[in-house]
């Protein structure tokens, strides 16, 4: 993937972030913030690319800890959301 | 399709498809949820299809590092009470921009021991490491650095000041401004450096000199920030974490890292926007700017004589012959932990016939979004939660406001005193109502410092106590009437 292609695949998803993120509802706005916020986690690929090389090395070394540091946005950050919209309820219950 | 990386690549646009359908759930609170667990779904697919890499060979250190991770994360995210949220999306917002420069970090000495090895091997290999690794995938690298590097120490202050740990109270070191640009110089300079020689001790160095210097930085920049512009802080955090991992992307030249973090890059962008529009200031006045001295703001006297006091049988004997109350939370409201309260309050005036609703300020509480989460905690009914454009137009047929805990989001000084610290910013249109409570525990100005002439009007009665006590007291009058 050359520079011109990711710098394509950034600004296009720019776009569509804009576009889906001003339909939000202020009331829902917290739990936009920390479900992007795991979404951001996906340094965890990264990490996991890091981590996984054949020898222990240094630069493997901060890929688990990379891996950590992500796992703990990804996983508590997918987690509370849910916890969070789990309460926004109607009248009728649900 | 025989080239496995090529279904790899596919399975990073199912994830990345899975993102945008699942920020696309969030547009409404009924599909809200399973929006989340598309975005959980997406990180899975995202994960999966990275293991079944062909460079991906020794599994021990990931094994150990996603059970640790996962178990802190699901620990935390179980353990953490509602009114901790903001502090707490500040943390994950932190260690997301830390993974995302270490990353960049752990691909720069990689690519380093490759070329190392590319010329041990060779001795007619004359390729140049600016060559070799490319001066876009360098600067990427920087930017990663800096920026996740920023995202950690600032993410730290801010969940440090909200959870009431250090640095409470907003203050500058000498010449803060000067330091600040002094790193940012030294940033630059060691960009420079990394990009000349990249995959050398010297640019590893570098490396690691941004990530210090944007460290010190991410300290220095959120540090003079008060309590009540938090909410533009949390928000530009979440957008340089996206940031961060959109670089990294560019690094490991990763099309899923680039879209995800794009897309929270612009969602951070979105709400820091909305957040800045809503007190009328500009980002950069948020950052850089001053708000009124501590302490400095006028003393209780100047409302002498002309505040009425109340008590809550004198409210709850308001409440029984109003048709329509309306409840304006706002930081005091999280402080006091009055939202169940406040909704037992509610489903007692429902219960004899009144009209309920909630008038929520955007910037109301520390973090976007903050009074929903409290409310909705308490089992509110997310359809009553109003905005300033829905609330404003129904304060005139309103018979009791109630404000909990805001000062600043209803003071009437914002339409009419243009010399005023908060003029312009757009207020809840209280004073319009015919009569308001103001529970306080006491007349001191708000956040910006200032006065407030509501607490003197005419239609407005102070109720001086602890928010939830407050509350309980007029609850407990309705029930005996």
């Amino acid at each position: 993937m050359d520079f011109i292609t990711g710098l394509t695949i950034f600004v296009l998803a720019v776009f569509v972030g804009f576009e889906i993120i001003t339909k939000i509802p202020p009331t829902l706005h917290t739990p936009l913030m920390s479900g992007s916020n795991a979404i951001s986690g996906i340094a965890v690929v990264g990490a996991v690319l890091a981590a996984g090389s054949e020898n222990v090395t240094f630069a493997a070394v901060l890929g688990m800890i990379a891996l950590i540091l992500a796992m703990v946005n990804v996983v508590g950050g997918f987690l509370v959301t849910d916890r969070m919209l789990h309460m926004f309820r109607r009248k009728d219950g649900k | 399709m025989s080239d496995p990386s090529a279904w790899i690549n596919l399975a990073y646009l199912v994830a990345g498809a899975l993102f945008i359908f699942g920020l696309k759930g969030l547009t409404h609170p009924k599909t809200a949820r399973r929006g989340n667990m598309l975005g959980a779904l997406g990180m899975l697919v995202a994960v999966i299809a990275t293991l079944c890499k062909t460079e991906v060979v020794s599994f021990t250190l990931i094994i150990v590092g996603v059970l640790i991770g996962a178990g802190v994360g699901a620990f935390l995210a179980r353990w953490v009470q509602m009114t901790a949220m903001p502090q707490m999306v500040a943390l994950f917002n932190g260690l997301g921009g830390a993974a995302s420069a270490l990353v960049a970090g752990a691909e720069l000495l990689k690519q380093s021991g490759k070329y190392a090895a590319k010329k041990a091997a060779d001795a007619d290999f004359a390729q140049s490491g600016m060559d070799f690794l490319g001066v876009d995938t360098a600067i990427a690298g920087a930017a990663s650095g800096l920026i996740g590097a920023l995202t950690l120490t600032g993410s730290f202050i801010a969940f440090s000041k909200l959870q009431e740990i250090w640095f409470k109270k907003p203050f500058k070191i000498k010449f803060h401004y000067a330091v600040n640009a002094g790193l940012i110089l030294v940033a630059i300079l060691l960009t420079v450096s990394l990009v000349l020689d990249p995959v050398g001790i010297g640019g590893n160095l570098s490396f690691w000199g941004i990530v210090v210097a944007a460290g010190a930085l991410g300290v220095l920049l959120v540090v003079p920030i008060g309590g009540a512009d938090m909410p533009v802080v949390i928000a530009l955090l979440n957008s340089y974490s996206g940031l961060a991992a959109a670089a990294t992307g560019f690094v490991l030249e990763n099309s899923v890292l680039i879209i995800s973090g794009s897309l929270v890059g612009a969602s951070g962008v979105i709400l820091t926007t909305i957040m800045c529009k809503a007190m009328n200031r500009s980002l950069f006045n948020v950052l850089f700017g001053v708000m009124a001295a501590d302490g400095e703001g006028p003393s209780d006297d100047i409302y002498e004589g002309k505040v009425k006091w109340t008590s809550p049988e004198e409210v709850a004997m308001m409440f029984e012959s109003a048709q329509r109350v309306v409840v304006v939370p706002g930081y005091g409201l999280a402080v006091a932990q009055a939202q169940h309260a406040v909704r037992e309050m509610a489903q007692e005036l429902e219960r004899r016939g009144t009209e309920v609703e909630y008038g929520i300020h955007p910037v109301a509480g520390r973090m976007p979004g903050h009074m929903n989460v409290l409310l909705a905690e308490a089992d509110v009914e997310y359809d009553k939660l109003k905005d300033l454009d829905q609330i404003n137009p129904t304060f005139p047929e309103t018979d009791v406001v109630l404000v909990i805990g805001a000062n600043d989001v209803v003071n009437p000084l914002a339409r009419t005193d243009p010399q005023s610290p908060i003029a312009g910013m757009p207020i809840l249109d209280v004073d319009k109502a015919r009569t308001v409570v103001v529970i306080k525990r006491s007349l001191s100005p708000g956040y910006a410092g200032i006065a407030n002439p509501l607490f003197a009007m005419d239609n407005t009665l102070m109720l001086k106590a602890d928010g939830k006590a407050a509350v309980v007291d007029i609850v407990t009058a309705l029930k005996e009437s």
